[in-house]
């Protein structure tokens, strides 16, 4: 069996200021930081790109031992997350290093501006994972939220894995460092779960987190 | 016959896709097809023969990634050999009388190269240089380094082969969908840096169909004076009942490719996708179509990361404010080691717009090597303007030029026999336009003639070396008017005669000619206009001069070079008014409301431009000293407690930062010793290995703002080096920052290293990895959850001194 792996160029998503003040830290409406993050915007134009490499595998769960066809793992918030799919999309996507240029520009020159274009940075890919799993969702109805390394006690170590599988490296231009840290930095890899059945409920996003302390928790529910 | 004297009059078909044609064969997902050299040879060995068979004449050995990065040293040699026997053996068993060889392919490592990644330009060129290594020694004919998608890996694996084989060597870049390489270079600048590199052939691959290539290979076509080559995709994939099929079929295929080789691509296969019928199709489709003959193309050109400037009929603006020469500042700034003042003045002369900044950092107290490497690395981090390398001293230049991410320009070569022996064998290696000073052991000619005749002498012995006179552009040295009242005649004389005669380009250092005069500009700014009218291609300037920029947008729009005038238009919009408009009024009048004063509004609501020019009028009629007391430390302070109540955000914090520090450069500027911080030295670092300092540019930004007298070591931090600076300025607090986990065990080397060689200091730590546990464990004196907390425990420190 082949597992081709697809590239796809998305168009710049909206950008969502409520998610970048989150992202920024700040928790309400601040007409000099506004005025910071449009700055940052208009300068941010042109220098992004949306792309998103992906492959559909097979996967097969016993208790907590998956087999994800690429690779195989043991964890139990994944096996939970893919309770129900014997498939899976497995996807990589990056905004592309202009946003990192702009952080280590601004870095040495304007701290507040560089923390702003982390939070847009942020914004940006989040919204490019949001863009192409709603096409997912569209294509196969069914899915479960994505699950990415490092949540739960699925293990980091699982990037090397990816890496090769997607190669991330020739499709989309993002690579490995040593530290399992992707570059570019807005870069986000993920899996997709796709049910067989219609049950599509699963986590929700912040509220499924158990880090009830953290700083960028969202308020509520969306 | 070698591969290159075959080029000169036939086409050369390369291979086509491996993997496809490997996963057909049952490479599973996630399986490195390199090791099938060794476990599936008869599988390797019939691909290339079919590739072979179907009318390649190079086919590419299976190591796209085989490096050691990847493999041990002892599986990297027996995959490499077995792939060189597998493409041997290929070549034996197809019969055929039409010239085939072997081609070492190379291709990404997977890793991205510092600043955005982890990984060292040196270090790649020595993974590279293994495998290169290895190929030559298992018999290849000549190495293939393709589908790269950073032109800073791209160099390294150039220079991999340089320095390791005499074989020829073609490279291929892998473009996005918006025709740049992933990190951002256009196809001129990839032309620009592989043809001074010295490479045999250039192109493109991967990524998608011809149709989609086609634009980016004629840009190729255009700019290079070596082969074009091609390997496209077959389009795009897509499934059909459990296989991969791809969208363009060998019959359009091979008309799309056949179309670009009339316009001039020389060197045709396929990528992705494709397989031996590809190749097939494409060799018949071309049969008897003669190759087209490759043109000598004049551009001159030099390229960052991002594009290239090219020497035409526009001139050319070289920034020339980053040299230390007569700035007081910017010496104490390099003695410092304070890279920052080097990046903002590369910022705002780009906002200035000049083309390419010149790069001077030569002083006789510091390490100049050391310092223009860090120079350039760091600049071309955040700048995306080709840079000009400018130092006498030929090992700081190798250096420069060879971590340069482009082809840089080089200043400068002389008539001298010496500087000509060692200047131009470091051009021939690394590419560059070098100017060339019109001088020589006999000094600088009084008479245009006598300059023009160094000029001769320059280029002959450049052709020597190989060098194109399009890699030369020639400064007939501007010397000071006050000395010598013709100085400015003979100069101007010798621009002329230069481009006449010599049909060569010309820059000029401009302000030397006023030398000694008041009024500096005005001179300066006709010297200018008058030497663009002579032909003068480029001129090192000062981008802050109002006259200089004036004549040189006049020139463009007098010239015809500026459409619509719209950068004249631009320009004469920011020029500064006859009346001076210091304050904007509106802001003086307004009513601070629930603020003490306008200054202190303007820096709790972070206001920059504000801050600094409310304080530059109240410095008309208040002590320095007293705005910092009654001002501006007042609003830190509501600021920094507002912060650590959770009332003000951080990105209002760094806002105010900004603010109160723009103020404060005004006070510096109106005192006599330029210096505000009355705290002690607190010296501060990301440790070895970490890259990441926004958080450590955040804490050092409020210490300074708190009158710390902070010490930047920057990111990367050796421990030796941080208690070194320790030391010298007993230092009694340091900070240390890691975002990554794997950094931590350098923050604890750095903390043993500081306890035993400086152990009166006080330790704080803090980034994303840490936390208090961490911290005691590590043994740091204090973690700081952000930078107000790292200002207080300062505070504290500071005063139990």
């Amino acid at each position: 069996m082949v597992y081709p792996v697809y590239v796809k160029n998305y168009p710049a998503p909206d950008f969502n200021k409520k998610e970048i003040l989150r992202y920024a830290g700040v928790k309400e409406n601040i007409s000099e930081i506004n005025a910071l993050i449009d700055e940052c915007i208009k300068e941010l134009d042109g220098k992004l790109t949306y792309k998103v490499c992906y492959s559909e595998y097979p996967v097969k769960i016993i208790s907590n031992d998956i087999d994800l066809t690429f690779t195989a793992v043991i964890s139990k918030d994944l096996a939970k997350n893919l309770k129900n799919c014997n498939r899976f999309i497995l996807f990589a996507a990056t905004v592309g290093l202009g946003v990192d240029r702009l952080i280590a520009k601004y870095s040495a020159l304007s701290p507040a501006k560089a923390l702003i274009f982390q939070a847009i940075g942020a914004e940006r890919i989040e919204s490019l994972c949001d863009l192409f799993n709603n096409d997912i969702k569209k294509e196969y109805k069914a899915v479960r939220p994505r699950f990415s390394a490092g949540y739960g006690d699925l293990s980091i170590e699982i990037q090397k894995d990816i890496f090769t599988a997607l190669n991330c490296s020739k499709n989309i231009g993002v690579s490995l460092n040593e530290s399992l840290l992707m570059s570019p930095s807005k870069s986000v890899t993920a899996i997709i779960g796709i049910a067989n059945d219609s049950d599509c409920a699963g986590e929700n996003g912040c509220f499924s987190c158990k880090k009830t302390d953290c700083e960028f928790r969202r308020e509520n529910e969306n | 016959m070698k591969i290159k004297e075959y080029l000169k009059d036939n086409l050369i078909f390369l291979d086509g896709g491996m993997g496809t044609l490997l996963q057909a064969n049952g490479l599973r997902a996630g399986e490195l097809p390199e090791r099938w050299n060794k476990t599936y040879p008869e599988v390797i060995t019939a691909i290339h023969k079919a590739y072979f068979d179907a009318g390649s004449n190079v086919v590419s050995t299976n190591t796209f990634g085989a490096n050691s990065l990847k493999f041990s040293d002892d599986e990297l040699e027996e995959i490499i050999k077995c792939a060189a026997q597998n493409a041997k053996k290929a070549k034996e068993q197809s019969v055929g009388a039409k010239e085939k060889w072997i081609a070492l392919d190379i291709g990404p490592t997977g890793r991205m190269l510092k600043p955005y990644g982890d990984f060292d330009f040196e270090d790649a060129v020595k993974v590279f240089s293994k495998t290169v290594n290895l190929g030559v020694k298992y018999g290849v004919d000549l190495v293939f380094i393709e589908t790269m998608n950073d032109s800073y890996e791209t160099k390294a694996a150039v220079l991999a082969v340089k320095e390791n084989c005499d074989l020829p060597v073609f490279v291929s870049n892998a473009y996005g969908e918006d025709g740049t390489l992933m990190t951002g270079a256009n196809p001129k600048a990839m032309v620009a840096m592989l043809e001074g590199l010295g490479v045999d052939a250039i192109g493109v691959n991967c990524s998608f169909g011809p149709k989609k290539l086609a634009p980016v290979v004629e840009e190729y076509l255009k700019y290079s004076s070596i082969p074009v080559l091609l390997e496209p995709n077959a389009g795009l994939p897509k499934v059909v009942d459990g296989k991969t099929v791809y969208d363009v079929l060998p019959e359009e295929f091979s008309s799309d490719v056949s179309a670009l080789i009339k316009n001039g691509v020389r060197i045709a296969g396929g990528c992705c996708g494709t397989t031996p019928d590809y190749i097939k199709a494409l060799v018949e489709k071309t049969k008897g179509q003669a190759p087209v003959q490759i043109e000598k193309k004049n551009f001159s050109m030099v390229s960052s990361y991002t594009h290239a400037v090219e020497f035409d009929a526009k001139p050319i603006l070289i920034g020339e404010r980053i040299n230390p020469t007569g700035k007081k500042k910017f010496k104490e700034a390099l003695k410092a080691n304070d890279i920052d003042y080097i990046l903002k003045e590369g910022v705002s002369q780009q906002e200035k717009g000049v083309h390419i900044l010149d790069v001077n950092v030569g002083l006789p107290e510091i390490d100049e090597t050391k310092m223009l490497t860090t120079a350039v690395k760091e600049l071309q981090a955040i700048i995306d303007l080709p840079l000009q390398i400018d130092t006498s001293n030929i090992l700081a230049m190798e250096k420069a030029l060879r971590v340069y991410n482009g082809k840089a320009m080089v200043n400068s070569v002389n008539g001298k026999k010496e500087s000509m022996e060692a200047v131009f064998p470091l051009v021939k290696k690394y590419g560059g336009l070098v100017v060339c000073l019109t001088l020589d052991e006999n000094g600088i000619p009084e008479k245009a003639e006598d300059r023009l005749n160094i000029a001769k002498k320059i280029l002959a012995k450049a052709n020597e070396y190989g060098i194109d006179k399009k890699d030369l552009i020639f400064d007939p040295l501007a010397l000071t008017i006050s000395a010598d009242k013709n100085a400015g005649v003979e100069t101007l004389k010798a621009v002329k005669l230069i481009k006449e005669k010599l049909g060569a380009n010309t820059s000029l250092g401009v302000s030397n000619v006023s030398f000694g005069l008041p009024e500096r500009d005005i001179i300066n700014g006709n010297f200018f206009t008058l030497a663009l009218y002579n032909g003068l291609s480029a001129g090192i300037v000062n981008p802050y001069s109002n006259e200089i920029m004036k004549a040189y947008h006049a020139f463009r729009a007098i010239n015809g070079l500026d459409n619509n005038f719209e950068k004249y238009i631009k320009f004469t919009e920011n020029l500064p008014r006859q009346t001076t408009v210091a304050v904007d009024t509106t802001t003086k009048t307004t009513d601070s409301g629930e603020y003490k004063s306008e200054l202190q509004k303007a820096i709790i609501k972070g206001l920059k431009e504000q801050a600094s020019a409310i304080t530059k009028e109240l410095l008309l009629t208040e002590k320095p000293l007293d705005i910092v007391q009654n001002e501006i430390i007042p609003a830190l302070n509501i600021v920094g407690v507002g912060f650590e109540n959770k009332t003000v955000y951080l990105p209002q914090l760094l806002m105010s930062a900004e603010a109160s520090k723009s103020a404060f450069e005004r006070i510096k500027e109106s005192m006599s010793d330029g210096k505000t911080a009355n705290k002690c030295a607190f010296v501060i670092a990301t440790v070895k290995g970490d890259i990441h300092d926004i958080g450590k540019n955040i804490v050092k930004l409020l210490l300074e703002n708190y009158g710390f007298n902070v010490c930047d070591l920057g990111r990367d931090v050796s421990p030796e080096t941080v208690a070194e600076k320790t030391i010298e300025l007993k230092a009694p607090i340091v900070g240390l920052s890691a975002l990554m986990t794997t950094t931590v065990p350098a923050i604890e080397q750095t903390i043993k290293l500081l306890r035993e060689k400086a152990p009166w200091c006080k330790i704080v730590v803090g980034g994303a990895v840490l936390n208090k546990e961490y911290a005691d464990m590590i043994g740091a004196d204090k973690y700081a959850k952000d930078a107000m907390e790292t200002v207080r425990y300062a505070e504290e420190i500071n005063n139990s001194l």
